[in-house]
């Protein structure tokens, strides 16, 4: 990552006008950077650098809340990407079963990106369909009732929309 | 027009999930198709909290219950059931102790052992209404309350009824509702603030998530009336971002609120203001504690502070601010409406009300149940939720997520209340219960809440930080079999300290699981320890395959699927595993078809 390099980048205009309308209210950070990272998909350094300009914010502060809520992103994500449920429901009936045959047949671990750009693996604690254990979701969509064998036909599927 | 049938399609996250969107199209094209578009309406209503078998769909006024629909049954019910009045026998739920008698004339839902003993308030419109129509909350008494309260009951009477209820928090702690409300009350301030926590934290647990998403004006009408009560204008829902489904029902009832006047500026011609907006989390589980909470609503690293002072005195930015999660805000109306001494007769003495638990892991219904507190374990785990799957044995049920801790087969009779459960070393927390059984490892299910706890500490306070990380070591060393008996005094040692020593809830009980499992499971910890031996076979290290020579007969698929080389053997000879090599990965195990590979 490149340090302190100011590169513009362009924020849409429905983003823009998000922070306008949210810029005096109080606590508006957290909510501002839910909409960025909604835009990019992470929250680029560059981004990050332009909130603090417009909200007059230090940068150390916005990497101090970053960093310590897991929802936010700093590193480009895979083009889907898939979160394994690993809260306590999954975990007994089997979560840590799928994340490994996951890591097994895309080569690459929890946290990154396989080389083509296309998945990334992220392991999460709940998404509130327990009575589905193990579940996983890829984009917007629920796998639930998982077994590893169910695992590479779901993989195909994703690799063949591309 | 009146509308002879209803087709209600659960439209909870989970059911969603398992393609209820799909069934509901499905439902409204085959209506259309045979001309029944303006007779028969489809709702997509809340959570039934029947998850183990959605998507569910429930037909009026036939009472049918549907379990496990397809898209593509649509059709062969509005045939079956809506046109010719009868059942679709083969979707519907088939109680295993056969309570439900299937060829009966009517089907009567509560005679499934799953609903049999629940009663309902919090989730009392749950699966009933459509949560994106107001009219139907209203129809159902919605936002008679927060008129009572306000024309009829006035900021006193509320915490009158609130304080005869005895309604106690259903976030964890259990701390009296009505003191809350009372001290924001009697402080004087320009500004006051009304919070509801729908962080929900604890992986295991969605009652929140299924009452936002089945019934949000009913948090709304709550948080009203609070608003009403302590003088207070403006109210904040924190909620997960990891519930989008939930955000939008919230958005689409605030909106259809303030239009009908009942939320906004002048509720109900009374002058009196108040107003609803939502701020989202971004998963961190310290940010269930209020102190954190309020924190991270101001756009801040969600670190708690210390109390006092309390939030009811001074909370967001520095005003006094009520805050109350999700499921206490859920009871408010109905109490307010039939009166505290009503809700009083419910559940126990020091607990009244009742409880939504998600029930979850290795049982046979899982779901979202409310029952009456004082409700015995064994009638929930048995009776509502059909016993352990696959016929295992049960071991333990964990109440109350990362900061609670086990329950063993001696409690089962206990009814469960805040006070019982502290008592016998587990707490209420939000109401997650996750049932293991004997293929579970106590040290590693405790070593799995221990990762979380790691994870999620936030690091302010050292006995926390420090102290959740040696857990883990020491869990990890035992796992590993290379455990000794200091160990386990060591690690009660540094429990105990950070019961005493952290700053917050989370720190305060992070070490819960150890200090409970220390307890009840010592025997499972010492036979990690001396004997080496991890008897549900779930701590690799401890576990070995070993190939019966009798039973193996050289097929040779054991060694094909081995990945690490570690299984030789000559074809239609009995094989071998090189232990020095092997890495326990299993897949021998899983593919013997003679049964010839035991795990030991």
């Amino acid at each position: 990552m490149s340090v302190g390099t100011a590169e513009e980048i362009k924020f849409s205009d429905e983003l823009m006008a998000f922070i306008e309308e949210w810029k005096n209210k109080p606590g508006n950070l957290i909510m501002i950077l839910h909409r960025v990272q909604g835009e990019f998909g992470y929250i680029p350094r560059a981004a990050a650098m332009k909130v603090s300009g417009l909200l007059g914010i230090p940068l150390a502060k916005i990497y101090g809340v970053i960093t310590f809520y897991h929802f936010f992103k700093t590193k480009k994500p895979g083009k889907y990407i898939i979160q394994v449920c690993l809260g306590t429901a999954c975990y007994l009936r089997g979560g840590q079963d799928i994340m490994n045959e996951l890591e097994t047949i895309l080569g690459t671990s929890v946290g990154h990106v396989t080389d083509d750009g296309l998945f990334s693996i992220e392991a999460v604690r709940c998404i509130g369909c327990c009575g589905l254990a193990p579940v996983m979701m890829i984009g917007n969509e629920v796998f639930g009732k998982l077994t590893p064998e169910k695992v590479p036909e779901i993989i195909a599927d994703f690799r063949n929309r591309g | 027009m009146v509308k002879k049938s209803y087709v209600l399609v659960c439209g909870g996250s989970a059911c969603e999930a398992s393609k209820a969107d799909a069934i509901y199209e499905s439902f409204k094209k085959v209506l259309e198709d045979e001309g029944l578009k303006n007779d028969v309406q489809v709702v997509k209503t809340g959570c039934f909290g029947f998850c183990e078998k959605g998507p569910i769909v429930k037909i009026l006024p036939e009472e049918e219950f549907y379990v496990e629909v397809k898209p593509e049954d649509a059709e062969e019910i509005v045939h079956e059931t809506i046109i010719k009045g009868r059942p679709v026998p083969r979707l519907l739920y088939k109680d295993k102790d056969a309570k439900v008698d299937p060829k009966a004339d009517k089907f009567d839902m509560s005679k499934i052992g799953f609903y049999q003993k629940q009663f309902r308030i919090v989730l009392r419109n749950c699966g009933f209404i459509d949560p994106e129509n107001i009219d139907e909350y209203i129809a159902r008494d919605g936002y008679q309350a927060l008129e009572k309260a306000i024309t009829q009951l006035g900021p006193d009477g509320i915490i009158n009824e609130m304080k005869t209820s005895g309604l106690r928090g259903r976030g964890g702690a259990g701390f009296p509702t009505w003191i809350k409300w009372n001290t924001t009350k009697g402080v004087t301030a320009p500004q006051k603030y009304v919070v509801c926590n729908a962080d929900e934290g604890d992986p295991g647990a969605y009652m929140d998530r299924s009452t936002l998403e089945g019934d949000p004006h009913s948090v709304l009408e709550a948080m009203t009336i609070a608003g009403y009560c302590v003088g207070a204008s403006k109210g904040i829902i924190y909620i997960r971002a990891e519930y989008p489904l939930a955000i939008k029902r919230l958005e689409v009832a605030m909106a259809q609120s303030r239009e009908y006047g009942l939320l906004g500026d002048d509720i109900l011609g009374t002058g009196f203001n108040f107003d609803i907006e939502i701020r989202l989390g971004a998963g961190a589980f310290v940010c269930g504690e209020e102190t954190a909470l309020l924190r991270s609503i101001e756009g801040n690293r969600g670190m708690p502070t210390p109390k006092p002072p309390f939030p009811a005195v001074e909370g967001l930015w520095h005003c006094p601010t009520v805050i109350n999660n999700v499921e206490t805000y859920a009871n408010v109306p109905v109490i307010i409406l039939k009166g505290g001494e009503w809700f009083k007769s419910i559940g126990t003495e020091k607990s009244p009300g009742t409880k939504v638990f998600a029930l979850t892991g290795k049982i046979n219904n899982s779901g979202l149940v409310e029952v009456p507190m004082g409700t015995t374990l064994r009638e929930i785990i048995y009776d509502i939720g059909g016993g352990i799957r696959n016929g295992r044995a049960f071991k333990a049920v964990q109440t109350g997520g990362p900061s609670g801790g086990v329950i063993t087969t001696e409690n089962l009779d206990t009814g469960i209340d805040f006070d019982a459960l502290a008592k016998i070393g587990s707490m209420m927390g939000s109401g997650g219960m996750i049932v293991m059984s004997d293929e579970d490892c106590i040290v590693d299910v405790v070593k799995f809440y221990m990762t979380f706890c790691v994870d999620e500490s936030c690091g302010k306070c050292s006995p926390c930080r420090i102290g959740t990380r040696k857990l883990l070591d020491y869990l990890t060393k035992i796992s590993k079999g290379n455990g000794t008996m200091e160990d386990l005094d060591k690690m009660t040692e540094i429990g105990m300290a950070m019961k005493k020593a952290a700053l917050c809830g989370l720190g305060q009980t992070a070490a819960n699981p150890v200090l409970s499992t220390m307890r009840y499971f010592k025997d499972e910890y010492i036979q990690h320890v001396k004997d080496k031996k991890c008897i549900a076979g779930k701590c690799v290290d401890l576990i070995r395959y070993e190939i019966d020579p009798a039973k193996c007969i050289g097929c040779t698929l054991c060694s094909k699927r081995c990945p690490a080389g570690a299984i030789t053997g000559e074809k239609k000879m009995p094989h071998k595993i090189d232990q020095s090599k092997c890495v326990k990965c299993g897949e021998c195990y899983k593919g013997c078809k003679f049964g010839a590979i035991s795990k030991i």
